[in-house]
């Protein structure tokens, strides 16, 4: 199974734990991923104004090579994957984007909105399947109690990204299953972390952690999942910064616990009192 | 050439209705995009208040409120919409047109040299440059 690989800039710099854990395992998976030569800066956000087309061009080109290349584009980290999503939306639906993009990017063969671009969740159920990685497991995490935060970027608009029910999801719980483990549902999984109102609204994404992480800890759960280094951030540094002043629960990548599941690592920290 | 007050009113309620691609008048004030609004609490004009004011073309009470700028693009209100009006879209529409104006600017270099210390992912910067700065 061989797949393009789009990065992005994070991955590389501050969430190379993320990167790490996710090739590790899919190497251990039988998967392949290759990441693409030339890929630049996704952009983060995804324009939501009409009138900003080089703003998609990144998205393009990564798309345009990975259909070139005859391969679905996979991503790991959720802010790329929800702008090279909406964008090749976009470049299907809107002749004008269509029109202006391909002008500009001149490339061989214009590009349409043809190729497709799946994140490394969705690759795992759709592609691998969960059945077959509950095969591969060699450590499951028999009762381990998780609970999977999503976010906003993979589930909404729910209608472009079609990742999941956007208002119940259970990709991620259904992951945690083949693992072994038991997912804890709790009523915030889908509700926004701050984003980047932690850098200049702190108080605001405080409390909105701290809704989350409360949440998950009084439905019994012993760490949270994420996919996405913003998440991941607020999520972790967030809840030092909340009255109690030290974090309720530990805070992984969806990926890690899928490496220990393989038995490529040691196991990752966990609440000792709620075991 | 002179242009009033109100021409230019309503040039710019064109323009929020040309980048956003969203039309106020669809939205029949049911309040589900505030109740969704996860950061509702901290803004002074609710959600549907800001749709409310864009369809009475009081510019000037949604160009000066905090809403826009805690506004997280977290798309739920969208998602709940039952006349399909995007207010994410518009929130956006309202801080473009802002930023487009020269100096405007809500984000400083000098904000972000102690986050990033702290870790804060470059998504992070990006993203928050991306939305509230020029
Ligand atoms: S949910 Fe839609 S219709 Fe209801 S108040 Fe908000 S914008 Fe208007
Ligand atoms: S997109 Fe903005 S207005 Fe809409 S629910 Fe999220 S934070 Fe509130």
């Amino acid at each position: 199974m061989r797949f393009s690989y789009y990065p992005g800039c994070t991955l590389k710099t501050t969430a190379t734990e993320l990167e790490r854990s996710a090739l590790k395992a899919a190497k251990a998976l039988g998967i392949e991923l290759v990441e693409q030569k030339e890929w630049q800066c996704c952009g983060a956000v995804f324009p939501l104004v009409r009138d900003e087309i080089a703003a998609f061009l990144s998205s393009i080109r990564s798309l345009a090579a990975a259909r070139d290349a005859g391969e679905k584009l996979v991503t790991i980290c959720a802010a790329c994957h929800h702008v090279i999503k909406r964008t090749n939306h976009l470049i299907k639906t809107d002749t004008e984007v269509r029109e202006k993009v391909n002008g500009y990017l001149q490339l061989e063969t214009s590009y349409l909105g043809e190729g497709s671009v799946i994140h490394y969740l969705e690759m795992l159920r759709d592609e691998l399947g969960f059945d077959e990685l509950a095969q591969k497991i060699k450590q499951p995490l028999t009762g381990r109690k998780i609970a999977a935060y999503y976010g906003c970027l993979l589930l909404r608009p729910a209608a472009i990204m079609a990742f999941d029910n956007a208002e119940n999801p259970r990709i991620i719980e259904d992951f945690l299953f083949a693992l072994g483990a038991t997912a804890v549902y709790y009523p915030y999984r889908t509700e926004c972390c701050g984003v980047y109102l932690s850098l200049n609204n702190t108080q605001i994404a405080t409390d909105m952690v701290e809704k989350i992480v409360s949440s998950a800890f009084s439905y019994g759960a012993e760490a949270l999942v994420d996919a996405c280094p913003l998440c991941h951030y607020n999520l972790l540094e967030l809840q030092k910064k909340t009255p109690q002043g030290k974090p309720l629960l530990p805070v992984y990548y969806f990926t890690e616990l899928l490496e220990e599941a393989l038995g490529l690592k040691e196991q990752t920290a966990v609440r000792k009192d709620r075991k | 050439m002179k242009v009033s007050t109100e021409q230019l009113r309503s040039y710019i309620l064109k323009d929020i209705a040309v980048i956003s691609g969203e039309n106020v008048v669809e939205c029949y004030q049911c309040g589900k995009c505030t109740a969704a609004c996860p950061v509702s609490k901290a803004m002074d004009i609710l959600p549907h208040q800001v749709v409310r004011f864009l369809q009475l073309g009081m510019l000037d009470e949604v160009m000066e409120s905090n809403t826009i700028w805690i506004c997280a693009s977290c798309f739920t209100c969208a998602g709940r919409c039952p006349r399909d009006v995007d207010v994410a879209n518009i929130m956006e529409a309202l801080r473009v047109i802002l930023l487009r104006k020269r100096g405007v600017s809500r984000l400083k270099t000098e904000d972000v040299r102690l986050v990033f210390s702290e870790g804060m992912p470059e998504q992070g910067v990006v993203s928050a440059f991306r939305k509230f700065a020029r």
